[in-house]
């Protein structure tokens, strides 16, 4: 089944996913996932729980190497590249992770500090100012001396942003921003990701099922099936709201329980 | 649902008005033990044709007991073709077995594992090679880390290298000040039964100064390091990886070698040498206290006999055998917990495996030096 889409300008692609199937093992996670994310843009990837959402984030982040299927980061196949250009490219990369993944033994400020540490030359000077600089944007200033487990869970995630954005990334991918979170804290997230997508001009990868959120902050997106294992429907998820009539993806717009039938009620 | 005592839960069938009647009365509580089963032939007077229907005049209270025997009854209903009316009973058990399905999924086929001796011999031989190749890249990346920090070049940072020192080191003196003071108490009280026989007291001193030296306190502080020290090692590396911290490392592109393995392995190979030196001395103190409240040995002589008996060269090698425990315990603790699965549970597998692989390697690492001794003739 061909993915229900919207005419899409398709100059200017940053990455593009090409029939690509992922899978631990004998089990097929999903198959046949094909698309394109613009240069600036803020991408969704959404379906239902269990779909594999967050397993072609891996993929995209590095993590998981597909089966089949080819991902080109600016045109260039990201798993058959050599090692040292990969790492290249994944520098590229910042990810806020579902549970924000701090680095439990370090506070918050070196938590943000570690990547520069390791991986540029920065002088101890300039790393501190660049922490509180990235702390800052993220509101965390107050909390750089603590530790992860002294933070609420929208801290944790304001904080795992804020590492994220260490190395200045001009691709920051997000795995379920606004779980745990209450509508208000993750408004106000939602809002920063705008922010930062605006204000940096980083193009973003979202993972996510929280439909405001998405309707928010989404300029493009697809829609992965459980059933099928496949994406059947591609766009904004406002598009895909009014005008997609797949019964699944209807049903999930519109927060609706899908019968056996397909049908929705 | 009603607070007053009703009896023993009951039930039965009886033929009303074109229906079929289920009665049900007293009170259905779990908890209690008393709650019946539906039986599989429970519907077989049932009238056909004619429709199921509830009387809950005389239910008192109910649980999830009454619910589990309403939903084999559905069950039932259903292989014998009658029409359940689940709106005579209560309006709260009816949505409860509403939520519930027509019927319990079956349960999964039991996996079958076909009898093949040779492509299980195969599975161990390819994962055994694999394992070895794994922990053997991971020993040359941290030791291409450790070149690169000696040279300046390297990306470990200093304060988690001291971190982990005073973990494994001043933190672990007193458990290997106790084990190793009371091994060569236990060294000279054994050795001290036989010698006195031939008035060889003072041979307790060589006894125990030689076993101190060449074997017991680097093995003796190496099983402590691997119980201790190799065990948080793993768990601490698991929990990283069920929280996703070395998925960020890796995304980051911060090599784990550098940040995790190297500080540890250098903090235990750095703190080791010298713990199996201490111990050594604990350990003749342990011998001395002993000999000197047992056995006519003077401290003047127990002291000089242990200087005869233990020669520099067995330091040496007591000294290198730790060097090499230490490089063990460090490698293999870090890879567990690398390998280690993302639950909870794993985290204690992780720490367990950790000790047990750590204990067996440094016996078996310590045999291989036995024999490189006998044979360079220590």
């Amino acid at each position: 089944m061909a993915p229900q889409t919207p005419a899409t300008d398709t100059s200017d692609t940053l990455m593009s996913l090409q029939g690509i199937t992922l899978a631990f093992g004998p089990k097929v996670i999903q198959k046949d996932i094909s698309f394109d994310i613009k240069r600036g843009s803020i991408f969704a990837v959404m379906g239902g729980s269990g779909c594999g959402k967050s397993t072609v984030l891996k993929s995209m982040i590095g993590l998981l190497r597909p089966t089949a299927g080819h991902y080109l980061v600016d045109g260039e196949d990201y798993w058959t590249a050599d090692p040292a250009h990969r790492q290249t490219v994944s520098r590229r990369f910042g990810v806020l992770f579902q549970s924000a993944a701090l680095w439990s033994s370090l506070t918050v400020g070196e938590n943000v500090a570690l990547p520069m540490q390791m991986l540029t030359k920065m002088d101890p000077a300039t790393v501190r100012n660049q922490v509180e600089l990235k702390l800052g944007l993220v509101d965390m200033l107050h909390a750089i001396d603590q530790y992860p487990s002294e933070l609420s869970g929208g801290m944790k995630k304001r904080a795992g942003l804020a590492r994220a954005m260490a190395l200045d990334p001009d691709i920051l991918f997000f795995d379920e921003p606004s779980a745990g979170l209450d509508p208000i804290t993750s408004a106000r997230l939602d809002d920063l990701i705008l922010n930062l997508r605006d204000g940096l001009g980083a193009t973003i990868v979202i993972v996510s099922h929280e439909l405001p959120s998405l309707f928010k902050i989404a300029d493009d997106g697809i829609f992965l099936d459980a059933k099928t294992k496949t994406p059947i429907a591609h766009g904004a998820p406002s598009w895909l709201h009014d005008h997609c009539d797949e019964p699944q993806v209807h049903a999930f717009m519109h927060r609706e329980r899908e019968t056996e039938s397909g049908r929705t009620d | 649902m009603n607070s007053t005592d009703r009896g023993q839960p009951e039930w039965s069938l009886q033929a009303g008005d074109n229906a079929n009647v289920i009665v049900l009365s007293g009170d259905w509580i779990a908890q209690q033990g008393h709650v019946p089963d539906f039986p599989s032939d429970g519907l077989h007077q049932a009238r056909p044709n004619q429709p199921l229907t509830f009387r809950t005049d005389g239910l008192g209270r109910w649980d999830t007991g009454l619910i589990g025997f309403l939903w084999a009854l559905k069950q039932g209903a259903a292989q014998a073709h009658l029409d359940m009316r689940a709106e005579t009973l209560p309006d709260a058990a009816r949505k409860l077995l509403d939520l519930l399905p027509d019927r319990p999924a079956p349960a999964p086929p039991l996996p079958r594992r076909p009898f093949a001796p040779l492509a299980a011999i195969g599975t161990v031989t390819i994962d055994s090679l694999t394992e070895i190749g794994t922990v053997t890249e991971l020993g040359i990346e941290t030791a291409k880390g450790g070149v690169a920090t000696v040279t300046g070049r390297g990306r470990m940072r200093m304060t988690d290298l001291m971190s982990n020192i005073r973990d494994a080191g001043p933190s672990a003196l007193l458990i290997v000040s106790v084990v190793n003071f009371l091994v060569g108490a236990i060294l000279a009280f054994v050795g001290a039964v036989q010698l006195r026989k031939f008035a060889a007291d003072i041979y307790v001193a060589s006894l125990v100064g030689i076993a101190m030296v060449r074997e017991m306190s680097a093995v003796m502080t190496a099983i402590i390091m691997a119980g201790r020290t190799g065990g948080a090692y793993a768990a601490r590396i698991a929990t990283m990886q069920g929280n996703e911290e070395i998925d960020a490392l890796t995304v980051f592109g911060i090599p784990v070698s550098s940040y995790l393995i190297l500080p540890s392995i250098l903090s235990l190979t750095a703190t080791m040498p010298f713990l199996y030196l201490y111990g050594c001395l604990v350990g003749m103190l342990g011998g001395f206290t002993v000999a000197i409240g047992m056995l006519s040995v003077t401290g003047a002589g127990y002291f000089h006999q242990t200087l005869n008996a233990v020669a520099l060269n067995q330091f040496v090698f007591g000294f290198i055998k730790s060097i090499f425990f230490a490089i063990l315990i460090g490698l293999t603790s870090c890879r567990i917990g690398l390998q280690a699965g993302r639950s909870a549970a794993d985290v204690g597998v992780a720490a367990t495996r950790a000790v047990v692989v750590g204990i067996v390697g440094v016996i078996a690492l310590d045999a291989i030096f036995a024999v490189i001794a006998t044979t360079i003739g220590i």
